[in-house]
């Protein structure tokens, strides 16, 4: 569905890509973990047009989207929810997740979808009237999540959903992804630093450092690598 | 010495005054602002033709008080400016302090026309649109990166540089002298020579200008506009097209403001550099942000009382602007959202002052650099 190719990306002088390949099939949780500076954000921001690539192709759908904007992006269904959620303060949970739709024209299927984000996330529904900003930021990334849903994505692409959450609301929205990508066959591009739970869900897993893959496999192969283990999962 | 002291006092009674007046009137706002939101559209419409029905019949009820007239004149004209800035201020929030410089672009392009070359008014006045609307795109592509403090010295020094070009380009513009002896405007032969014909060419701009707005706010691109003030990165996220949206704003306010500037020239038959200084982006800023940022009732208000204030308040012409300085103040702490508050507008929200407040972050966007 999705193929990355020699991805190299410069920040200035700096070489934050070198060489980046992967490719995701429809379907698919596919994860990318690293540090922090591995350069996971700026893989996501190329594929959404954010960040232009000094070399290399995105190629969604067999088709190079290498010089579309964002907006083409987004209308192609690749929707980025960016790290640390960013919902809109100063807009309700409702006018939040209708910004979503933002591109869309079809406002019977709008109202359906809403409905549907509310029995995914029925907490969103009790609150449709609090505005973004006074959120809890588990609320805020489901919200993040909804609004995304939104969008129609065909790939989903999640950075760090679970930063600087509780356990148990990091349980319930991988329980979320989980049930997105089996029940309405969503294709996720996830980045977490939160190795541990990313690799339970992901198919396909790749270990990024200073710009390089340097290990790949499914989420199971890369759960019992022992590099994996010490450097990412903080065992001895 | 004693003439400072003298002064200081005048503006600490000025700021007593103005705090509790201020503080008095904000009940009143608040009542027409609920008001507005609690009508019905039966009702809205209704007060839409009531004050419409008034506004065209004006001019015969003033025909005995010209002075009072002309006054309603410029400030219908300023309702103009102040709503054309508020395309880039309010809509885009983007922190334009140069925006008298389309407005003088306009005034000069028609009286540069309608004087050299005897172009009709309606050409002339599509011209002004025209080039303040290209001077527009040329100061938004390039500024688009900026924000806040940033923007608003780039924005003061396109307005100087107008201004200098306007007094040193003799050949031209005849520098400092102005260009005297703008005809007035005539439409299919009919030329219009009194004041009265004045206001119904300033009320239907106005009309055009209320109607852009009011159908933008209300457009897509209105909640574009709203997505990418409150967070860039994740209205973009949403696809939308910031970079479209905010040149857009610039484009739309130049022309409008150009097209208030055409007015203006044949309006006093006069035009010079003089009338497009930095202070005159300040009064139309004012209005804006005393009005309520985006919020288009509360823009028309803003500019209908800082064009009436000074006029009744004559006698203390010479501490204008440090009054403007103090009303702003005092309304950023006491009413940050201006006299009629955009969100209360929108949603009937209560919390208009708090922190999350859309126009009030929008303030305090443009203000603080980033
Ligand atoms: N806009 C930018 N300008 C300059 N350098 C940048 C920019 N964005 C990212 N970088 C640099 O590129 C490198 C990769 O950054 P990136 O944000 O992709 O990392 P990341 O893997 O997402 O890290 P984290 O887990 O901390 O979010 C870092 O060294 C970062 O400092
Ligand atoms: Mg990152």
């Amino acid at each position: 569905m999705l193929e990355v190719k020699d991805l190299d990306v410069f920040y200035g002088g700096i070489h934050a890509l070198k060489g980046i390949n992967f490719e995701i099939n429809e379907g698919e949780i596919v994860t990318l973990i690293g540090s922090n500076g591995a350069g996971k954000t700026t893989i996501l921001n190329v594929i959404s047009g954010v960040v232009k690539q000094k070399n290399g192709d995105v190629i969604f759908q067999n088709e190079k989207i290498n010089n579309l904007t964002t907006e083409k992006i987004v209308e192609l269904g690749i929707i980025h929810v960016p790290e640390g959620r960013r919902i809109f303060t100063a807009l309700n949970v409702e006018e939040n997740l209708l910004m979503g739709a933002y591109l869309r024209n079809d406002k019977k299927e709008i109202q359906e979808d809403l409905e549907n984000v509310y029995e995914l996330f029925p907490r969103l529904r009790e609150r449709r009237t609090q505005m973004g900003g006074t959120l809890s930021g588990g609320e805020q990334q489901m919200l993040a999540i909804g609004r995304a849903l939104m969008s129609k994505p065909r790939l989903l692409m999640l950075d760090e959903p679970s930063m600087g959450l509780a356990p148990i609301i990091v349980q319930e929205i991988y329980e979320t992804i989980e049930k997105l990508n089996e029940e309405r066959n969503l294709t996720v591009l996830l980045v977490e630093q939160n190795a541990n739970l990313a690799l339970q869900v992901a198919h396909q897993a790749y270990v990024i450092e200073t710009g390089e893959i340097v290990l790949q496999g499914t989420g199971r192969e890369l759960l019992g690598d022992d590099r994996v283990r010490k450097a990412y999962l903080g065992e001895e | 010495m004693g003439n400072l002291i003298d002064v200081l006092i005048k503006l600490s009674i000025a700021t007593v005054i103005l705090y509790f007046v201020i503080k008095i009137l904000s009940k009143g706002f608040d009542k027409i602002t609920d008001m507005i939101v609690a009508m019905d559209k039966e009702k809205n419409r209704k007060l839409i033709y009531l004050i419409v029905g008034i506004l065209l019949v004006l001019p015969f009820l003033l025909s005995r008080y010209p002075y009072i007239l002309r006054t309603s004149i410029m400030a219908i004209m300023y309702v103009v400016l102040a709503l054309s800035l508020n395309f880039v201020l309010g809509f885009a929030g983007q922190l334009s302090m140069g925006h008298a410089a389309f407005y003088g672009i306009g005034a000069y392009v028609t009286a540069l026309l309608m004087v050299n070359f005897n172009v009709p008014f309606l050409l002339a006045f599509i011209a002004s649109a025209i080039v303040a609307g290209i001077f527009g795109f040329l100061l938004g592509v390039p500024t688009l990166r900026l924000k806040g403090d940033y923007l608003a010295i780039t924005t003061i020094g396109f307005g100087e540089i107008l201004r200098l070009v306007l007094v040193n380009w003799v050949e031209v513009t005849r520098g400092p002298a102005g260009i005297p002896g703008i005809p007035s405007p005539s439409f299919f032969g009919f030329t219009i020579n009194n004041n009265i014909g004045y206001y119904y060419i300033i009320l239907l701009l106005a009309f055009f200008t209320v109607f852009v707005s009011n159908r933008l706010l209300n457009s897509r691109l209105g909640q574009g506009f709203i997505a990418v003030r409150d967070d860039e990165i994740a209205a973009e996220a949403m696809g939308i097209n910031s970079t479209y949206l905010k040149i857009l704003a610039f484009v739309l306010g130049a022309a409008i403001a150009g097209m208030a500037g055409s007015f203006f020239a044949t309006f006093v038959h006069y035009v010079n550099p003089d009338n497009f200084t930095y202070m005159e982006s300040v009064t139309i800023l004012c209005m804006v942000v005393l009005g309520g940022l985006g919020s288009i009732p509360g823009v028309i208000l803003g500019a209908i009382v800082l064009t009436v204030l000074p006029e009744a308040l004559r006698g203390i012409a010479l501490y204008r602007y440090a009054i403007y300085g103090l009303l702003l103040i005092l309304m950023m702490i006491n009413r940050p959202g201006g006299m009629i508050n955009m969100d209360r507008l929108k949603g009937g929200r209560k919390d208009e002052n708090s922190r999350g407040s859309r126009s009030n972050k929008v303030l305090r966007r443009s203000y603080s650099s980033r």
